[in-house]
């Protein structure tokens, strides 16, 4: 049947959580335990109460695969919700990165030229460095870095995709 | 806070300890007997036992033990069975256990001790990470760290075990918690926050079900361990529903006792040592009907030659198995006995008409394969053949009329008992199918005993696996549990002599049983009856030797060393590529490296 041996795609799960201990050890074994990819996976409380979190994965499979991952973490007894952003419509992705580039003179220059060019904000600066950050989609922040080496890249830290769908549908 | 601040409820409430709050919470959830093994980290779980009588418990002598016990009570009475066990080595022995009822989705409750709350993480004298250890080898797992939680986790731990797809879930419990004063609380009235399976099928999956078994010209019913799991009132719904439709029904190994045995309907049981009728028909159905079964590896052979033409309805209360091996025109999540309803009312409903003819011309092709008698063996000379000793085990229990559970080890006598033993109702067949564990039968056999003290409990065994929990004839001696053990002894590790002679040329690498004891002596040593059969025709008067002793036997029944179990369809090939018998072991020449490499 096709649909089983089609080619891999990615999605981006959204899964709401109890927020308790273990929970994320649970989520990340099923995906090494059953040998499923994580691309990205990021965690944080979302409710008034910190009862709840959410967590978003972003993971690649043939269709079969995928509905195989939402199905086993569906089944968690702790798991509330489980959401394919990709398969269920428009969403929004964003990433949060801090950029370190070190650099005298001209390479300064540039460095500011392009980070204003990205939209990229300076948060720390001395007289050799600049930290930059920027949020927007993972391949934004890879085509900023990919300009930053050959100027003085010296250091990524990157959050992981965070993501929600358009328009006034809701998860919880 | 200042005493006058503090409300008086909460004073009140406190009067019992942890542990006290852990055995009212199992009384209230319906536990009768627990099975365990002491230790520095649970006793004080074990002063609260010594101080009441509603718990019985039964000590074990491996923990390992314990939760296979506690698995044959489950799996005999559809009750969650409940197991104590110490912190460090205790937990680690009951992990085989732990992976052995998920696998085959019995509902165990495992307690396990572990150090004071202030000292985790810090390598303390037994310690171990259990909850980390045991996370992927449980439905759930819990670590209890504020005695305000302690009533609640233990509710929720037993409404987890049993709804849904039911399996072993772990409670860890620190030895303050355990110590220290907790409140009791009732189980909660309200729905669980965030589990909540799905047990009521959607009725428009049943109505495409239904369309496509009306027009069926060659269906089959494939039912599993999810009808036994579902409760009796499934499988009597399933022999309504066969019987109704006229269609052709198979078991799995875990769902042996679903459908009876005895019934003209019944194709046997499919897959690796499947009948050659149950798995032809599989291979050339049009229509499959998958009642709580989950296309195990074992039962469809090669992937892409699996039921090549047909189109498949896979009923199953986890989504999850669904889709997850075999892609099916009509998933339905639910519980395999509301599923049975819905579709028995939907079938009457329906005024479609059969095609009668169609469904004859089935079972005529059914009955020429049903010809071929893939079961017969020849019983002759002085060896015990020992498709001989189970069949006739079968046969005299059966005239002894005695309700009887059948309990196995690992290996050939495992398949041998799964095809010669009939059963004609659920609850009675209790063996290891997903793990494959050896070492289950007895403590199995032994749980089966405490939870139907009057009937005829028996292992059947290999000489090899019997010996992985042999000590646990100290638990039957101390409980006077009369379990037999039944070995059909071919002084090899029978299953792994078969594999190396069919796909390792011959050479038995480590797979001969050598230094053996003497079953009869270990018995005795044991205060249980040694019996020791090597004639054909002292056979029967062994068997009704070992049911009429009051008490423990170990049954050592010499058979034939270099049988091997048949029909089966080698790793790695299809459903119609299976060998019948040792006249077609070359059949076995042709299979792959691609095929070695399964397991
Ligand atoms: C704990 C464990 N270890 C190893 C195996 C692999 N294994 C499967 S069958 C078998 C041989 C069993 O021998 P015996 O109990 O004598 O049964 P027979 O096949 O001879 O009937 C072995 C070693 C297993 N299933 N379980
Ligand atoms: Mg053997």
């Amino acid at each position: 049947m096709s649909e089983f041996d089609s080619a891999p795609r990615a999605a981006t799960i959204a899964v709401l959580v109890e927020n308790e201990p273990g929970i994320l050890a649970r989520v990340v074994g099923l995906f090494s335990g059953r040998g499923y990819n994580i691309d990205s996976l990021t965690v944080a409380p979302v409710d008034e109460t910190g009862r709840i979190s959410r967590i978003t994965i972003v993971t690649s499979g043939t269709e079969m695969v995928i509905e195989q991952i939402k199905a086993q973490l569906d089944r968690l007894v702790p798991v509330h919700k489980v959401s394919d952003l990709t398969l269920e419509g428009p969403h929004l992705t964003r990433e949060l990165a801090l950029i370190k580039v070190v650099g005298t003179g001209d390479d300064r220059v540039e460095a500011l030229r392009l980070a204003d060019a990205f939209r990229a904000r300076v948060v720390d600066a001395t007289t050799t460095s600049f930290v930059f950050e920027m949020t927007g989609a993972g391949d934004k922040i890879d085509a900023f870095c990919a300009l930053m080496r050959p100027i003085g890249l010296a250091e990524v830290s990157r959050t992981g995709a965070v993501a929600i769908a358009r328009g006034p549908r809701g998860l919880i | 806070m200042s005493a006058a601040t503090k409300p008086a409820s909460t004073e009140a409430a406190l009067t019992m300890s942890g542990a006290e709050v852990v055995l009212r919470a199992l009384k209230d959830n319906g536990v009768e007997v627990i099975f365990g093994y002491p230790g520095g980290a649970v006793l004080p779980i074990y002063d609260a036992i010594f101080n009441q009588n509603a718990i019985r418990h039964i000590l074990v002598r491996h923990e390992q033990a314990a939760v296979h016990a506690a698995e044959g009570y489950a799996r005999s009475t559809g009750k969650v069975g409940c197991v104590l066990v110490t912190s460090g080595p205790g937990a680690t022995n009951a992990v085989t256990g732990l992976v052995d009822a998920l696998l085959d989705s019995i509902p165990i409750v495992c307690l396990t001790g572990q150090v004071p709350t202030h000292l985790i993480g810090n390598d303390a004298f037994q310690e171990a990470d259990t909850t980390g250890i045991t996370r992927p080898a449980t439905k759930h797992n819990y670590l209890v760290k504020k005695s305000a939680d302690l009533a609640r986790v233990v509710h929720e731990a037993f409404y987890v075990a049993k709804s849904g797809r039911p399996g072993p879930v772990v409670i860890d419990l620190p030895k303050d918690i355990l110590i220290n004063k907790a409140p009791y609380t009732e189980a909660p009235k309200t729905e669980h926050r965030s589990y909540r399976p799905q047990t009521e099928p959607d009725a428009e999956q049943i109505r495409k079900a239904i369309a496509l078994l009306k027009h069926a010209k060659k269906p089959i019913v494939y039912a599993g361990g999810g009808v036994i799991n579902a409760g009796p009132e499934a499988s009597r719904l399933l022999a309504d529903f066969v019987h109704m439709t006229g269609f052709p029904c198979t078991n799995t190994l875990m769902g042996l006792g679903a459908f009876p045995a005895d019934d003209k309907q019944f194709v046997g049981m499919l897959g690796m040592h499947g009948t050659y009728e149950a798995n032809l028909a599989m291979h050339d159905c049009d229509v499959m009907l998958n009642i709580g079964a989950r296309f195990d590896d074992r039962v469809t052979g090669r992937l892409n030659a699996f039921s090549p033409n047909s189109k498949k309805i896979h009923a199953d209360i986890d989504p999850s198995s669904i889709n997850k091996n075999v892609p099916v025109e009509v998933p339905i999540v639910g519980d395999a006995g509301r599923v049975l309803a819905a579709l028995i009312a939907a079938w009457k409903e329906d005024g479609a008409a059969q095609d009668k003819a169609a469904l004859t011309t089935w079972w005529r092709r059914i009955d020429e394969w049903r010809g071929i008698d893939c079961l017969r063996y020849r019983q002759e000379g002085k060896i015990i053949k020992p498709q001989h000793a189970v069949k006739r085990l079968y046969e005299i229990t059966r005239e002894l009329g005695r309700e009887t559970f059948i309990s196995t080890e690992v290996g050939q006598h495992q398949m041998w008992a799964a095809q010669y033993f009939g059963f004609q109702k659920p609850n009675r067949w209790m063996t290891s199918g997903g793990l494959g564990t050896m070492g289950y039968g007895l403590p199995a056999a032994m749980g089966v005993q405490i939870a139907h003290p009057d009937a005829l409990c028996i292992d059947i065994a290999g000489e090899a696996s019997i010996l992985m929990n042999i000590q646990e004839m100290g638990t039957l001696a101390q409980y006077r549990l009369p379990v037999k053990v039944f070995i059909l002894n071919n002084e090899y590790m029978g299953m792994v002599r078969q594999w190396q002679e069919l796909l390792h040329g011959g050479r038995y690498s480590e797979s001969y049983s050598a230094a053996l004891p003497d079953f009869v002596k270990l018995a005795e040593s044991f205060h249980a009856k040694g019996i020791r059969v090597t004639d054909p025709a002292d056979l029967d008067a062994g068997i009704r030797e070992m049911i009429a002793h009051p008490g423990p036997v170990i049954a050592d029944i010499a058979v034939a060393k270099d049988e091997n179990c048949f029909p089966m369809i080698p790793s790695g090939a299809a459903h119609n590529e299976m060998i019948l018998g040792p006249d077609q072991e070359g059949g076995v020449a042709g299979v792959t490296d691609e095929g070695k490499v399964l397991v």
